[in-house]
């Protein structure tokens, strides 16, 4: 199709990006050390509770791989005051939502519920907290559970959770980085009651932890209510954590898996980038880069592999294992991922990704691309602020991660900031380190 | 379990202090109705508007119905639907893809198209400042829509790819096996677009499926967030005015009945897995006893709080995610159950859940069921349209069936109105064994044999 001149409708002036709405935060600290972030808003009648455990996949040791995992599974099998099921029953009944998820740096609960459900929707949290039922009975009962969970979303499908699960092997070295985070079946049946009191006992010490909760509330009748039943949790040592960052890869890397379920093939890359939180200036860019990338049907690769050279059935470049670049600390990578017909080689993908980014290194980043993306971004970041729930949640992790709540406030002017010289030098970087490549190849009949 | 017996490990803390009971519940304030504005504008189509200024951004919806005539037509409208929804963003008459793409991406905004057997969707949430520019291009595909060649022929080898992965998908093998046990060959049963339909479209035949089905009458176009309504609707008449077309009718034609008796059967050699995949017919939102079976729903199936999580994943350890849930569309309302297990455990799981379906038909449930139920639907009904995209969605929903805002206030009431009689009557009618169908998809090596001596088996249809 020939070029085509735009009618008036689109504006010509650049959008400027909004900023979140102002949300007052209010943090105080518990005397057993339990970091609590309050984020009072009254636009609609309910709440947010949010609770944040520092340990997640990284932490499991050697031969328990798939615990923090198993043990997020356990945190619902009751407590000192709830018996199996009430917890969910509690929150459930008081017509609210939960869920719990296993992170490679926190494993995280919460619940989101009618405003008048606060008080109680505390005291299930604190409570198990303070005292989850660590029972065998209900560890084996997990651990089927569990095992269900990994055939829907692994055994038993095709490019069952590829390639979160795969790439990791071949883009790190240490088995804190590389390890199974689902688990092997035989790590999984060997858990014991003592095993989670030990694993309890050393990573959900309430210093270990940060309470988030957002929504319609009173600061001062919320601040009552956390430390009458978060107070009562006994202060315990908190574990040191271990470094996770790993060397930069000194040669390109490469590897092969074979899906016996499925019959085309896929393609990941893995680039490492620098540390999410000690070098946040230098990651940012990378976050840009990836939405200019990736994102929408304007992106780079949406438009060369998609609609231009039809190389891909698929794509996505996204920051972070689980596609969230601020859940994960050092160290951290950009993925990339496609699926593609047999016909395309994995060679010419990764050529077609590497031509882009340098592209973006050497022929820069022009105004109006830029200015797309960081409407793009803006977009999504207000859009995910929007349930009360996605804002507490950035509160916590922001908290967590990066020692503080307002992260989450101050990320849409950060990433206003980047520059376009930037992108490029991210891009440039990129092209100038090695990579980890992991090919899925079909291994059932087409 | 009890208290006394875990007492022991509350590092010490022993004391059963009048503050360790269970908070009370309060009760909250109630949330804001909607307040919809609504519109029909001069070219017939119907404009729904909540200002909801949670941040500044706008949800934007656009519904246009797309059932197929019949039977006969049913695989072809599928085919195109699908190519259609994904090919309708390569070019107007004024832009070509990327210019398209740019200029949506400009204003913040991801405008996604997709199609099944009702309706073609369009969705995207905008930054507020850009609402104008999103009414504009979208007013743009829908009256000039160019369907290049070149492209509509590439998209559609990818269209294949795609649903060729989708069939390797168990969860899509058991979607279509449990469609074609309930609604034979009504077009509901086409969950996947037929691959040979697929390769035979051109872009010709879309452009004219384009002009005759993509009409303002009927369709709903849905807007909320920080915007004013009265400006909306002023912003949608001008960019919608060149949109035109008669009114045509579109009715997807009624549902079938169909046989419940006996298991129907498909063979996935080497699966370590079944699927079980119950359905059978359900009433709709317009119902007087709607509440009742979303109620019985809940209780039976719904959430996690349910009998069935209980017993198969919580007692039994047999699943991960067990489910049951009812999907409201517009020729009809099917209640559909879900459970993933293990294939050792298959027929045990169905046997489970065939007895948790005669529980319900046959004994009334308990208050406290009841009223945990109940406030969990009201619950959630406020949390899901507490943000923009989840009153959108919800709205858009409720259009697809001629329902106006005014229902949620209506489905409040009804549920807090719900007896335990009324749960009662629902199952014995809806929930029972003997009116549902029984699909699983599975190594039949491994599950055929335990399945058969619960029921007869059927081949897949």
């Amino acid at each position: 199709m020939p070029a085509v001149e735009a009618t008036a409708i689109v504006a010509r002036v650049p959008v400027r990006a909004p900023t979140l709405p102002a949300h007052p935060l209010h943090r105080l600290t518990l005397d057993n050390g339990l970091r609590v972030v309050l984020a009072p808003d009254s636009t609609a009648p309910v709440v947010a509770v949010a609770v944040y455990y520092d340990v997640g996949m990284r932490s499991e040791p050697m031969g328990r791989t798939g615990f923090a995992h198993l043990f997020e599974h356990v945190m619902f099998q009751g407590s000192a005051h709830l018996p199996k099921l009430e917890h969910a029953r509690q929150v459930q009944g008081s017509g609210g939502v939960f869920n719990g998820s296993t992170h490679l740096d926190y494993t995280n609960y919460f619940e989101v519920l009618p405003a008048g459900a606060l008080e109680r929707a505390l005291f299930c949290e604190a409570d198990r907290m303070a005292a989850p039922l660590l029972t065998q009975e209900t560890i084996d009962n997990q651990i089927d559970v569990v095992k269900e969970e990994i055939r829907v979303n692994v055994l038993n499908r095709p490019y069952g959770a590829f390639p979160w699960l795969q790439l990791p092997e071949v883009l790190y070295d240490t088995f804190a980085n590389t390890h199974n985070g689902y688990g092997d079946f035989v790590d999984l049946e060997s858990a014991t009651a003592d095993d989670a009191a030990q694993f309890f006992d050393s990573y959900y010490a309430p210093g270990n932890a940060v309470l988030a909760v957002g929504g319609d509330f009173g600061v001062e009748q919320a601040t009552e209510w956390v430390s009458r039943y978060f107070g009562r949790v006994i202060a315990r040592s908190t574990p040191v954590r271990p470094p996770f960052g790993e060397p930069a890869l000194t040669e390109d890397r490469h590897a092969e898996v074979i899906d016996p379920l499925a019959t085309t093939p896929a393609l990941a890359i893995g680039w490492r980038v620098p540390d999410p939180v000690n070098d946040l200036d230098a990651y940012l860019p990378y976050v840009v880069l990836s939405e200019l990338m990736s994102d929408s049907d304007a992106s780079r690769l949406e438009q060369r592999l998609i609609h231009r050279d039809h190389l891909a059935i698929s794509q996505a470049m996204y920051l972070g294992l689980f596609g969230d670049p601020f859940d994960a600390r050092n160290a951290t990578g950009l993925m990339f991922q496609a699926h593609h017909a047999s016909q395309t080689s994995a060679a010419q993908l990764i050529t077609a990704v590497e031509d882009e980014l340098a592209s973006v290194a050497s022929g820069g980043v022009g105004d109006a691309e830029l200015a797309r993306v960081q409407a793009r971004i803006a977009a999504q970041l207000l859009r995910q602020a929007d349930p009360v729930l996605g804002r507490t949640q950035s509160f916590a992790a922001g908290e967590l991660i990066h020692g503080r709540a307002e992260f989450a406030l101050e990320l849409p002017a950060r990433l206003a900031g980047v520059a376009a010289e930037s992108v490029a030098a991210a891009a440039a970087e990129l092209r100038a380190q090695h990579k980890a490549v992991l090919e899925l190849k079909p291994g059932a009949g087409a | 379990m009890t208290t006394e017996t875990s007492s022991e490990l509350t590092n010490g803390d022993t004391s059963e202090s009048a503050d360790m009971a269970l908070p009370p519940l309060i009760e909250a304030r109630a949330g804001r109705a909607p307040r919809a504005v609504s519109a029909t504008l001069p070219n017939g189509l119907d404009t729904l508007v909540v200002r909801r200024p949670t941040v500044p951004m706008v949800e934007v919806r656009l519904r246009i119905p797309l059932p197929a005539a019949n039977s006969a037509t049913a695989a072809a409208t599928t085919a195109r639907g699908s190519l259609m929804s994904a090919s309708m963003l390569f070019g107007t008459a004024q832009r070509n893809q990327e210019r398209l793409a740019n200029d949506l991406a400009a204003v913040g905004a991801d405008l996604s198209v997709s199609a099944d057997a009702d309706r073609l969707l369009f969705s995207t949430a905008v930054l507020r400042t850009g609402l104008s520019t999103v009414l504009g291009l979208l007013a743009e595909v829908v009256t000039s829509a160019s369907y290049p060649s070149a492209e509509v022929a590439a998209e559609r080898d990818r269209l294949g790819q795609r649903i060729a992965m989708a069939l390797t998908q168990p969860a899509v093998v058991a979607r279509m096996a449990r469609s074609r046990r309930l609604f034979g060959d009504h077009p509901y049963a086409q969950t996947m677009p037929d691959l040979s339909v697929v390769a035979g479209l051109e872009a010709a035949t879309l452009r004219r499926t384009h002009r005759d089905r993509v009409r303002p009458y009927g369709a709903t176009l849905v807007v909320v967030g920080d915007v004013q309504p009265a400006t909306v609707v002023r912003q949608a008449t001008s960019a919608f005015a060149d949109w035109v077309g008669p009114a045509r009718k579109s009715r997807m034609m009624p549902l079938p009945d169909f046989d419940p008796v006996g298991i129907t059967l498909v063979d996935r050699p080497g699966a370590v897995q079944s699927n079980v995949r119950i359905g059978g017919g359900a009433v709709g939102r317009r119902d007087p006893v709607y509440a009742a079976l979303q109620l019985a729903n809940l209780i039976f199936g719904g959430y996690f709080s349910s009998r069935l999580t209980e017993n198969l994943r919580e007692r039994n350890g047999f699943t991960y995610s067990p489910h049951s849930g009812i999907d409201n569309s517009a020729a009809g309302s099917t209640i559909l159950i879900d459970a993933d297990v293990a294939s050792a455990v298959t027929a045990r799981a169905v046997h489970e859940t065939w007895y948790e379906l005669g529980r319900m038909a046959l004994a009334p449930v308990t208050q406290d069921e009841l009223d945990s139920a109940r406030r969990y639907a009201l619950g959630t009904l406020a949390l899901s349209t507490a943000t923009q995209a989840g009153l959108a969605s919800t709205l858009t929903s409720l259009a697809g069936q001629g329902l106006s805002a005014s229902w949620l206030t209506d489905y409040q009431k009804a549920v807090a109105g719900v007896t335990i009689a009324d749960v009662q009557a629902v199952s014995h009618r809806y929930l029972s064994v003997s009116s549902l169908a029984t699909v699983v998809v599975g190594d039949a090596a491994l599950v055929e044999n335990s399945l058969g001596s619960l029921a007869a088996l059927r081949k897949p249809g």
